[in-house]
């Protein structure tokens, strides 16, 4: 029991780390992509450090609530994830998390958090199709719904799955908020609308953002994760870097495409999750 | 430690500049000068904010809207006067409905003459501001510590 809280206490803290970690080095070689020489690794914390510091300013009281709300169903899911919990389970508190930011872009009756709030929603519209369906193809695939069956499996999931994990990759783009689905909101750019719900924040509820962003890098890439990992311990080394490769995929698809309509996220999204998802899930069916 | 050193984030608005400065002040963030390098960050959000960089001079239709970004701005901040027309009014001074420079409106922290501004110029009129915001979050915190 006891090594179990410790177990909970190191996820909670070393999961934003290594988020913060990821998206530092993801501003490092996006400048090099661009011919930049680009910040140190670390900016990432120095800016969440320096929001900390910062005045706070309250639009109401609502405001900030649903952003510490959304923080703390998106470590709920961490945790779930990375002890090895139930997906579905993970999935539906992930949503919630989601839902939450997007109230709280909705509760300060800006018109730019409006905009924000409202192509937030069409985004989960257009990825939660496929998120579920990954819940889905893991149990089709080792009969379990939860991570530690999952990861403990003879085989590794991509096996079964080659045509879920594709379009999961496809969707991460829009949960990582890198540029042909930023929509909503994004971390280059930083004009206008594209702030989004966050345009808003400021000070301390901004860094509670960008730290639930970390913790949702992490949770996306554990997804990846998990379709690699098997029983053997060496699997978990090709995991890891298959998680760091799909990674470095999303920032070369960030630097190389221009932001889209929202009506091509919405169908390209749903035409790649139905066909590369059920197609997957109705060849498996034949097999078992 | 103070982090606000680390990671300014500018808010750039144009006045009634003849946007001479405003080319300089988006080149320092191409690969030559890249402004990135020390943190900084070109927002469009005032609320995101920490160093406000005016170019061109104030007149009297956009007094309230230079006043306004300032005050939706969070402490600490400054402010940052772009190019001789920011610092004085520069040729346009004479003009029947130019205030003048920036400093007319705002208590300006900062200014970097030049027609226009060099990104060299603009780029170390920023990292003087940086001293300045340290400064300005070492008062705020006696006050909040009183």
């Amino acid at each position: 029991m006891f090594t179990f809280i410790l177990r909970i206490i190191g996820i909670i803290i070393l999961a934003p780390l290594a988020g913060g970690m990821l998206t530092g080095m993801d501003r490092v070689i996006t400048a090099r992509m661009q011919g930049r020489q680009g910040p140190p690794v670390l900016q990432p914390f120095y800016d969440v450090l320096k929001l900390l510091q910062k005045e706070p300013i309250e639009v109401n009281l609502m405001h900030r609530f649903y952003v510490y709300i959304a923080l703390i169903f998106v470590i709920f899911t961490t945790v779930i994830m990375l002890t090895g919990g139930d997906i579905l389970l993970a999935i539906f508190a992930l949503t919630l998390g989601s839902i939450f930011f997007v109230l709280g872009g909705y509760a300060s009756n800006s018109p730019y958090s409006l905009v924000g709030s409202e192509r937030e929603l069409l985004q989960m519209m257009a990825y939660e199709p496929m998120v579920l369906l990954t819940g889905i193809g893991l149990y089709y695939a080792d009969n379990s719904f939860f991570i530690k069956d999952i990861v403990s499996a003879q085989a590794p999931a991509i096996l079964s799955l080659p045509g879920i994990f594709l379009g999961l990759l496809f969707i991460l783009t829009f949960k990582l908020r890198k540029s042909p689905f930023d929509l909503s909101m994004c971390h280059h750019g930083h004009q206008e609308i594209v702030q989004g719900i966050t345009t808003e924040y400021s000070g301390r509820d901004l860094a509670v953002i960008e730290i639930t962003h970390w913790y949702e890098t992490v949770i996306a890439l554990t997804l990846v994760f998990v379709f690699f990992a098997t029983k053997a311990p060496v699997s978990y080394v090709f995991a890891v870097l298959a998680c760091l490769l799909a990674y470095f995929l999303e920032i070369v698809i960030d630097n190389g495409f221009a932001r889209v309509k929202w009506q091509l996220a919405l169908d390209s999204s749903w035409i790649i999750t139905g066909v590369l998802g059920t197609v997957n899930l109705i060849i498996l069916s034949f097999f078992r | 430690m103070n982090f606000i050193k680390k990671s300014p984030w500018i808010l750039h608005y144009d006045g009634s500049s003849c946007n001479g400065c405003d080319i300089e002040v988006l080149a320092s963030l191409t690969p030559l000068y890249d402004v990135e390098r020390f943190g900084i960050i070109n927002t469009g959000n005032p609320k995101h904010a920490d160093i406000l960089l005016i170019t061109g001079s104030v007149n009297e239709q956009n007094i309230p809207v230079v006043k306004q970004l300032y005050e939706q701005m969070a402490e600490p901040k400054a402010v940052v006067a772009v190019g001789i027309c920011a610092t004085s009014g520069g040729i346009f001074a004479e003009c029947y409905n130019v205030v003048g420079g920036v400093d007319k409106v705002l208590s300006v922290d900062v200014y970097v003459p030049g027609c226009a501004a060099r990104p060299e110029a603009v780029i170390d009129g920023v990292v003087k501001a940086l001293g300045i915001l340290e400064q300005k979050q070492k008062r705020m915190r006696k006050r909040k510590y009183r």
